[in-house]
């Protein structure tokens, strides 16, 4: 199924010869982009690499701390809104005005599910006192003894099992890997679901079609790389022995 | 250039494929199998990654610079792990 670029003089800027040079600069230019953006993700992974390797136990120990369940469930969230937005720049390719709109607003609402779950996630990691700083559980060795008791942060009722007062120092490491991956790669989200709702008002205006769908694809290429981020760190993360 | 439009289909088989992926690699998760966890875990995540770069985004399609350009970002990121490595594994 291929159908020649349709000609449109008004999408043309005046130092493009024609709407096809013009897409494949924007499609050139997003990839450069995607690199550098690879780069920036591929410090904090090569970071979390060399900590892994010095401190296996530390990481195994973090990760049993990690709600599993909703890691899948945002993970099969990401890949589904993945699928919505490359329908969205199908229906842009084929001038489906109204598809263009409903999946650009599927792939909003995946989006914010799975920031509502993530959200939810931090909330019980902060309560759990999982989050790395000076209220750390491991640096609270009296919580330890007397779990609820007269502590100054007596722990949540819900949260009075044993085990996560067991943590080794080194999973403090783990947890700072954990904050800083997930919460770079929710910005990542943050920013697509912004870019998002602007596309979606466009489109309900009928900015795109076969003609000219560039944004639609750009944003379609951004969205997939924060997706193909939580790929590697899902099991980066929550799948660890 | 020629527009291409992936077929529907194309995008529905990619995503079922990526599904079943994603319950592999949990699945496997579930299984002690020693030094092989991560490298099993870390495949079945490039596999994912791959279908997505290919088929989401359409680098399948794309021509042979746009290929290049994909590729160098992950180019790169290979060599800055590999550098990292031969330092630390290496050290005594």
């Amino acid at each position: 199924m291929s159908a020649p670029v349709a000609a449109s003089a008004g999408h043309v800027a005046h130092h493009f010869d024609d709407a096809e040079q013009q897409y494949a600069s924007a499609e050139l230019g997003m990839w450069l982009f995607l690199a550098t953006e690879v780069l920036f993700f591929g410090g904090v992974f090569c970071a979390y690499a060399v900590y892994r390797y010095w401190y296996p136990e530390a990481f195994a120990e973090g990760s049993h701390h990690l709600d599993l369940p909703l890691g899948t469930v945002n993970t099969a969230i990401l890949l589904l809104s993945s699928l919505t937005m490359a329908l969205a720049v199908r229906a842009a390719q084929t001038s489906e005005q109204r598809a263009i709109v409903r999946n650009l607003g599927f792939t909003v609402l995946l989006g914010l599910g799975f920031l509502g779950i993530k959200s939810y996630e931090y909330y019980h990691k902060f309560e759990e006192r999982l989050v790395p700083g000076p209220n750390f559980v491991t640096r609270h060795p009296e919580l330890a003894q007397q779990p609820g008791g007269e502590s100054r942060y007596p722990p949540p009722a819900e949260v009075k099992e044993e085990p996560r007062y067991k943590l080794s120092s080194t999973a403090e490491l783990f947890f700072s890997l954990y904050f800083v991956m997930t919460g770079l790669h929710a910005l990542h989200m943050v920013i697509g679901i912004g870019i998002l709702g602007v596309l979606i008002v466009a489109a309900v205006r009928g900015a795109f079609s076969a003609a000219y769908f560039t944004p639609v694809e750009m944003t379609g290429l951004y969205w997939h790389f924060v997706d193909i981020v939580w790929v590697f760190l899902f099991p980066l993360l929550y799948l660890i022995h | 250039m020629h527009l291409h439009v992936v077929p529907k289909s194309t995008y529905f088989i990619v995503a079922g494929c990526l599904f079943a992926l994603m319950v592999l690699t949990v699945g496997a998760a579930q299984f002690d199998l020693g030094m092989w966890n991560t490298p099993i875990a870390m495949a079945i995540a490039l596999a994912k990654a791959t279908l997505i770069v290919l088929f989401f985004m359409h680098v399948r399609y794309g021509d042979p610079l746009l290929q290049v350009f994909a590729a160098g970002g992950f180019l790169w990121l290979i060599i800055l792990l590999g550098l990292t490595f031969a330092d630390y594994l290496t050290r005594r």
